[in-house]
């Protein structure tokens, strides 16, 4: 079973809820999709045994054989390509690595090489937790297709005794969100009792419901700022599993990058109980 | 024209409030929430719309089972796995299909299908608008849920902005950044002269904020960094301090933790409006570093 941790609103507390609910559980898989800014290993401290490269390809133009007929300039649908008088010039930032333009070359002038998009890292931490998570390299934009590959690696990876798998998802509710969601059993929404944290939570109930799956909301903090989420949840019919009160002790241990069940071990049981809460809801039989 | 921009890299470290602060101790500007996916910039500004615009994504691939004669030549050129067989319960394979979360809209698929049976449309995938606030023109947006190009988006909004501070004669652009690094950041980053990183005393905030600031000195961007919250844990706002020191990057400002902010947003007031924060002279402070 593949649970997801996501939010609408960044800064509510997925990392926070994705992480102790791992080190409650034990023995699992545990993926880190926020590429572009990935901090659960912050919390888990991996021991880091194999970096994977992940590359896509972009386009290079051999000049001799270029006769500036255009074509690949005119299919390029994300404008990677421009048709100079002289010269084709590629701008391999808005290259998505489609490969179009090698293939409809008709002077074959077009070859690929690779280059490098992130890393995928993999290791062990406590708990019996083996630990993916991606990294987008800096300047780097397109970070679904790394999303798409820490899912690819991990399933490959993964052995008959992990029966669970946990992924923290990115902020927002565009493709990143939307590729890390996909296909996992269970979503648990991460939210906050303010105004923002509302809004962004109707905007992440409608995509976990445009993708069909089943989920629950976490409230962070729930005792700052007002009850306007409550009240959108029950008369939205949405389950309430877990609410973490603010506490200045919670704050100053995620500072220092210290999980809440570490320091306050009374948590762990709090964590497993919304774990078997959501076996219930799904209806999956684990041993 | 200057183009200034609030980013953090991590979530919720309270770009929006302070890009609200800003907006009422700003004079003569344009205001622009490219936080188009999850924008909040709203709650506050309280704008009244007077112009709505669709906006047309990417091209999406969509197969048309009539004329398939699923010889599979799509399956294997297409390289985000977005071309699925679906098969019957004997096995066979009944049709091919594009799922449209994967298909990243390149038309490789389209151009090579030998029968011509792969359509290719554009849709309508969010929406922008021009609105007014009390501080001045706000423009900002909706993407739909669950669509790409918010870069593209982003891109729109900020010409929109630009296009409208010509005619108002303003001579400042304030705009709130999405969080992350990737592709919205990217488009958010263009043609900005300032950018203020807001991080908070965190492990968490700290590597965030040193990922967005590579990809700001990247990009060209003049970068300042304020601490919100940062007697939440002391010890890390001195490490946050030794961080810029070393690197040269100009500490404007530590915002202290006030729920009298958490209270604000709840009244949907700025900072700068709702008397009840201690907080306030400080964020005028930083307004004077960083607006300058």
């Amino acid at each position: 079973m593949i649970i997801s941790v996501a939010s609408g609103k960044g800064g509510t507390g997925k990392t926070t809820v994705a992480v102790n609910l791992a080190l409650s559980i034990g023995n699992i898989q545990f993926l880190d999709c926020d590429v572009e800014e990935p901090n659960a290993h912050i919390f888990l401290n991996p021991k880091i045994e194999k970096i994977e490269s992940f590359e896509i390809l972009h386009p290079i133009i051999d000049e001799s054989k270029c006769n500036l007929c255009g074509k690949c300039g005119k299919i390029c649908e994300f404008h990677a390509i421009a048709v100079m008088p002289k010269k084709v010039i590629i701008f391999e930032e808005l290259c998505h690595g489609c490969g179009g333009c090698a293939l409809i070359c008709p002077q074959k002038a077009i070859t690929e090489k690779s280059k490098e998009l992130g890393i995928i890292r993999i290791g062990r931490c406590i708990n019996d937790i083996e630990f993916l998570d991606g990294v987008l390299n800096l300047g780097q934009a397109h970070a679904s297709p790394l999303i798409r590959q820490v899912k690819k690696t991990a399933a490959q990876i993964k052995n008959k005794n992990q029966q669970i798998t946990i992924i923290d998802a990115p902020p927002g509710t565009s493709c990143p969100v939307i590729n890390t969601v996909k296909e996992t059993d269970f979503c648990i929404l991460v939210t906050e009792p303010t105004p923002f944290g509302l809004n962004d939570l109707i905007l992440a109930v409608e995509t976990v419901k445009k993708l069909n799956i089943p989920f629950c909301v976490v409230i962070n903090r729930f005792d700052i700022g007002d009850n306007k989420v409550e009240k959108y949840c029950k008369d939205e019919n949405i389950p309430i599993l877990m609410k973490i009160p603010f506490s200045k002790e919670i704050a100053l241990s995620y500072s220092e990058g210290i999980p809440i069940v570490e320091k306050y071990p009374e948590y762990k049981k709090i964590f497993y109980d919304l774990f078997e809460n959501i076996i219930k809801r799904v209806n999956v039989n684990i041993q | 024209m200057k183009q200034l921009l609030i980013i953090s890299g991590k979530g919720g470290t309270g770009k929006t409030v302070l890009t609200a602060a800003f907006a009422a101790l700003a004079k003569n500007k344009v205001m622009v929430d490219c936080d188009v996916d999850a924008s909040d910039l709203y709650l506050l500004l309280h704008p009244i719309i007077k112009e709505t615009h669709d906006f047309m994504g990417e091209k999406k691939s969509f197969i048309n089972q009539e004329k398939c004669i699923k010889c599979g030549k799509c399956f294997f050129l297409c390289r985000f796995d977005a071309v699925k067989s679906i098969k019957k319960h004997n096995g066979n394979l009944e049709k091919i299909i594009i799922d449209d979360i994967s298909c990243e809209g390149c038309g490789v698929c389209v151009w090579n299908c030998p029968v011509n049976a792969i359509d290719f449309k554009k849709a309508v995938s969010g929406q922008w608008y021009i609105s007014d606030t009390k501080y001045g023109p706000f423009v900002h947006a909706k993407l739909g849920i669950g669509e790409e190009n918010s870069g593209e988006l982003v891109t729109m909004v900020k010409n929109q902005a630009k296009n409208l501070a010509k005619s108002n004669k303003c001579d400042l652009i304030i705009i709130d950044g999405p969080p992350g690094i990737g592709c919205p950041v990217i488009a958010s980053l263009s043609e900005v002269d300032r950018s203020l990183i807001v991080t908070e005393p965190t492990l968490s905030g700290l590597h965030d904020a040193e990922r967005i600031i590579n990809v700001a000195n990247h990009f060209g961007a003049e970068v300042k960094l304020v601490i919100n919250k940062y007697d939440l844990n002391i010890n890390m706002s001195t490490k946050i301090e030794e961080f810029c020191k070393k690197n040269n990057i100009p500490l404007i400002g530590k915002i202290k933790f006030d729920a009298g902010i958490i209270e604000a947003i709840v009244n949907g007031k700025t900072i700068i409006e709702y008397n009840k924060t201690e907080v306030k002279e400080e964020i005028i402070k930083i307004w004077e570093k960083f607006g300058e």
